[in-house]
Order: structure tokens, then C-alpha cells, then sequence
């Protein structure tokens, strides 16, 4: 799982400034096709940023960003997407006086996946979308924003999905549905990046995680390894409660 | 097609049918002027959530581009106002920067520029290519009824931009845009590339009006053709009836520009007074435009 020939997603010392503030300081993890890596940590630890560094929105101050050995460190968003990377945002921007048909249109009309992407009908079917196909994003309650997020990114067919607190404010059953419909896209081959709090959610459906402090990885591993990690506890409860 | 034969056709043979029963024909010639205007206006505030504060410097700029094609090059109208269109374009490329910017900011570095411009054009320094303050006058392509036939076929094109925007899943990236530029990036769309294409379509249907309002009046100084009125009209014409839709801005110059000619010609004294309160009462009620009456009731307006 964690030789690094079959990796998709290759992130090398990567260095995000915001002035003298280093968001993120030498992060480096790689993550397979087929597999779903949680990235975990503190708030203000970094996460957000590299999901937002890999998918486009920043350019990278130092390292490297390569998908499938080419490097991507700093290309325009919408390039990365016809590269086959996308993502969710922790708080869901859909387009908002557009019907949800017309958000998915959008992604399919603009997406160029290169493989055939599902239709917009499937798609709304598979996220529970189909009775709002018609009304305006606006109009939709946060859970639904946050699927017609996670579907405006699937239109585009991602090898590489990063998914930004997509579980945050969704109800048990919700997040038990949502966890097999994230191990199902795994299954197909997807790269699955996820970023949450939630750490029943991340043990539920991650193969591994990167603990994250102060904009670099301090464990790799299993999460259930990770909670005995003394510098684990430490950068989450405090230097006390390590030992 | 359903749109090009209700809206845009009926429209257009109105227009063309309306000198042989009406009298006013510079009225008439004013109304389809405004009609590409608010067109123009619905293209990049309706679309892309610009809003042009300083538009007329495209229209300003195509009147003196015809002014000076047919005063130094002695070219033939219909080729003049194809430089006018070409001026516009060019206006618009040169002011591309002014993307970066949004909201306010925007509005106003846009009336700035288009100040600039007025005051470039008026520049006696520039007397000998402009006229400069002294205006122009253009005798020799004088000819009001071709120009009002013009000025129908650049409300056809601009009337098609408008129709093909609302048709097409460009028109949809594009308010895709408007509404969130970095969802808008992460749904494949080349967000800089279409604000500029939807930019520089409306800077060339204001070049092309501006173009056959030079040919049409033949008369003119630079503070008539760079004139904010211009601007505010076709902004407020657009917000009006609503834009992102054909039909908004339509209803929009068909209803207020009627209501402003008509009190001007029968009450002249209190003519500030009611449009202004039209207009408070407008943008306190309806603030999203006529045509939110139909699209609150969940009917679509094309």
C-alpha cells in the first residue's frame, strides 16, 4: 500500500507562506489509486491549505506536487481538473441561483473527463438529488449543498478527490451512507483524500491517515496506531496527557 | 430557435415596421440604441456580475473610431461602423485589467477609464485627429435611414450574443462564474478567459451602437457621446426589467424609456420627480427586476 511506485499523488517537501506565517513547512505523503488517506490534525495545522496547494488555489512556495509523475505544484485550477484532480469545500459554494441541473451541467459541459463521465441523472440519483433537480442551489439545505459539492467535482470524472470536511454536520445515518458511497468510489480506482474531524468517520472508512501538526506530517500509519503515539496525544490534548 | 422566433424576430420587425407609422423617427432610433445598450449592460453585469459603470466609453469610443475612419479615410459608412465595433474591442482589451478588480472597485475604475477616455478624445491637443473639444461633423455619410437600418441589424447581432448566452452551456459557465469564480475553476471552467470573452462582446455591440449613432446624428461633441447618461440608462434599463434573462432588459427600455419620454412630453416640470421615485420604489421592491414577478411564482423567463 505504502510503496511509492503505485502512488498517484506525490507531495515532497511542500511550503505554503502566508507572510512570515508557514501554513505549511515541508509536508510530504503520497497517496494510491484505489485507496482513501485521512488527513488529520489540530486546527491550523495545515490541512486545508495543502488540500487547497494540490487542487490549484495557492501556488506552492517550495516542493513538489506531482499526479502520475508529472508535476502539478502551482497549475491553474480548472487545468487540474481536466488533469483528472478535484475536490469538495468545507463549506459547500455551489452555484447558487442555478438549479441543481444546471450545477452539474456546468462540471459535465467544462469537466473534460477523459474517461465518459455518469450522466447528470445517475449522478443525482446516486446523491439523493433528484427531487431538488430542478429548484435553485440556494434553496437546498446544507447536507444537500454539500452533495451537489461532492457531485459538481464527480462530473468531472477525478482520479484524485480531496474531500474537505464533507461529513461535518451530517447526522448518523447520513455519514454511515456517505461512508459506503466514498468506499465505492475508491473501489472504481479514485484516489480519496479526506480531510475531517470526525475520527469515528476517518477510522470507519480510511486505509491510513497523516497526523498533521504545524504544517507538516508527524505520524503515517494506521489511525488506530496513531492515537498511542505519544506526539500524537501530545499535538492533540496537550504535552500533559503524552506519556 | 424557440427564442430567435418569439422574442428576437417579433422584435425586430416591430422596430422595422414602426418609422412608416410613427413620425419620431430619432425617437425610435434612440430606443433601439438603448435596447443594444441594455443588451450590452445584461452581457456583463447579467452574466458575469460586472457592472459597467463606465460603458459608455466603449459606446464613445466607437462614435469617434466612425468619426475618424470616415474624416481621415474617407470610408464608406458601413465600413466605418465596422471599425467602431473593432475600436470597442479594442477599448475593451487595453481595459481587460480592470477584471482583476470586482464589485465597487470595479464599477468605479470603470467610470474612470471611460473618463479618461472622454477626456483623451476632447483633448485640444488633439485637434488635428479628433476635433478635440470642437465636435465633429459628418455631412458627406449623413443618411438617418440607413442608419436606423443598421442600428437594427446591431440589435439583431446583439440580440443573437444575448439569446446564445441563455441557449448554451457557455452562457451557463458563465454565470457559473458570476455566481462562485473558484467552484466555477473546479468544475473545468477557465475562469479568466470567459470573463474576458463576455467582456469584450459587450465592449463590441456598445463600439457598433456607438458607431451608428455617429452615423445617424452626424453631429456631435465629445461630451454627447461619452455622456453618463448613457451608462446609468442602460444599467438602469437592464436591472429594471432583469437581467441574465433576453426579455428583462426588453421591458426594461420598453417601459422606462417610454415612461421617461412620455412625462417628458406631457409634464415635463415633473418629470425628475416621478422617474426618480419609479426608480426608488423599483429598487426597494423589486430589486432583482421586473421579471422577478414571474420567476417568484417559479415561472421561468427566457
Amino acid at each position: 500500500m505504502s510503496l511509492s511506485l503505485t502512488s498517484l499523488l506525490h507531495v515532497t517537501g511542500l511550503v505554503k507562506r502566508f507572510g512570515g506565517f508557514h501554513a505549511l513547512d515541508g509536508l510530504s505523503f503520497h497517496a494510491a489509486a484505489g485507496e482513501i488517506l485521512g488527513l488529520v490534525g489540530p486546527n491550523g495545522s495545515g490541512k486545508t491549505t495543502s488540500i487547497n496547494v494540490i487542487s490549484g488555489l495557492y501556488a506552492p512556495d517550495g516542493g513538489n506536487v506531482t499526479l502520475d509523475g508529472v508535476s502539478i505544484g502551482g497549475i491553474a485550477s480548472h487545468k487540474l481538473v481536466h488533469l483528472g484532480v478535484n475536490r469538495t469545500f468545507q463549506i459547500p459554494k455551489p452555484f447558487l441561483s442555478l438549479t441543481v441541473r444546471e450545477n452539474i451541467a456546468v462540471a459535465l459541459a467544462y469537466g473534460r473527463a477523459q474517461v465518459a463521465p455518469p450522466t447528470a441523472e445517475a449522478l443525482m440519483d446516486e446523491y439523493r438529488l433528484t427531487e431538488v433537480a430542478d429548484r435553485p442551489a440556494s434553496e437546498l439545505n446544507n447536507a444537500q449543498q454539500k452533495m451537489l459539492d461532492l457531485v459538481r467535482a464527480l462530473a468531472t470524472r477525478p482520479r484524485l478527490l480531496l474531500l474537505d470536511e464533507l461529513a461535518a454536520g451530517l447526522n448518523p445515518t447520513e455519514l454511515d451512507w456517505i461512508s459506503a458511497r466514498i468506499k465505492a468510489l475508491a473501489q472504481t480506482g479514485m484516489a480519496i483524500i479526506v480531510v475531517e474531524h470526525l475520527m469515528g468517520f476517518i477510522e470507519q472508512i480510511t486505509d491510513r491517515v497523516i497526523v498533521m501538526n504545524a504544517g507538516k506530517e508527524i505520524f503515517e500509519g494506521k489511525l488506530a496506531v496513531a492515537v498511542k503515539v505519544p506526539q500524537v496525544i501530545e499535538v492533540f490534548l496537550g504535552g500533559e496527557h503524552a506519556a | 430557435m424557440r427564442h430567435l422566433l418569439l422574442i428576437v424576430l417579433p422584435l425586430l420587425v416591430i422596430f422595422a415596421l414602426l418609422p412608416g407609422v410613427y413620425q419620431n423617427h430619432l425617437l425610435l432610433f434612440n430606443f433601439v440604441i438603448f435596447l443594444v445598450l441594455a443588451q450590452g449592460v445584461n452581457i456583463i453585469y447579467g452574466f458575469t456580475g460586472y457592472l459597467p459603470f463606465g460603458y459608455v466609453g466603449f459606446f464613445g469610443a466607437g462614435a469617434y473610431g466612425f468619426a475618424i475612419t470616415v474624416m481621415h479615410y474617407h470610408a464608406s459608412a458601413p465600413m466605418a461602423v465596422l471599425v467602431a465595433g473593432a475600436v470597442g474591442v479594442a477599448l475593451g482589451l487595453f481595459l481587460s485589467p480592470l477584471l482583476r478588480l470586482s464589485g465597487a472597485y470595479f464599477a468605479i475604475a470603470n467610470m474612470a477609464a471611460a473618463l479618461a477616455v472622454l477626456h483623451f478624445v476632447a483633448n485640444p491637443a488633439l485637434e488635428d485627429i479628433t476635433r478635440g473639444p470642437y465636435g465633429v461633423s459628418l455631412t458627406g455619410t449623413f443618411n438617418p435611414t440607413l442608419a436606423y437600418a443598421a442600428a437594427l441589424i446591431v440589435l439583431a447581432l446583439t440580440m443573437g450574443i444575448v439569446v446564445f448566452l441563455k441557449n448554451s452551456s457557455f452562457g451557463l459557465a458563465l454565470q457559473a462564474v458570476r455566481e462562485d469564480p473558484v467552484s466555477a475553476s473546479m468544475a473545468g471552467v477557465n475562469v479568466v478567459r470567459m470573463r474576458v470573452i463576455a467582456w469584450l462582446a459587450s465592449a463590441l455591440v456598445a463600439g457598433l451602437a456607438g458607431g451608428v449613432y455617429a452615423w445617424y446624428v452626424s453631429v456631435f461633441f465629445p461630451d454627447n457621446v461619452f455622456s453618463s447618461d448613457f451608462s446609468i440608462f442602460a444599467i438602469v434599463f437592464a436591472l429594471f426589467g432583469g437581467v441574465a434573462t433576453i426579455t428583462g432588459p426588453i421591458i426594461g427600455v420598453v417601459a422606462l424609456y417610454g415612461v421617461y419620454n412620455l412625462i417628458g412630453f406631457t409634464t415635463p416640470q415633473y418629470f425628475q420627480l416621478i422617474y426618480g421615485l419609479l426608480i426608488m420604489v423599483l429598487v426597494l421592491f423589486l430589486p432583482a427586476g421586473l421579471v422577478s414577478l414571474a420567476t417568484r411564482r417559479g415561472w421561468r423567463v427566457p
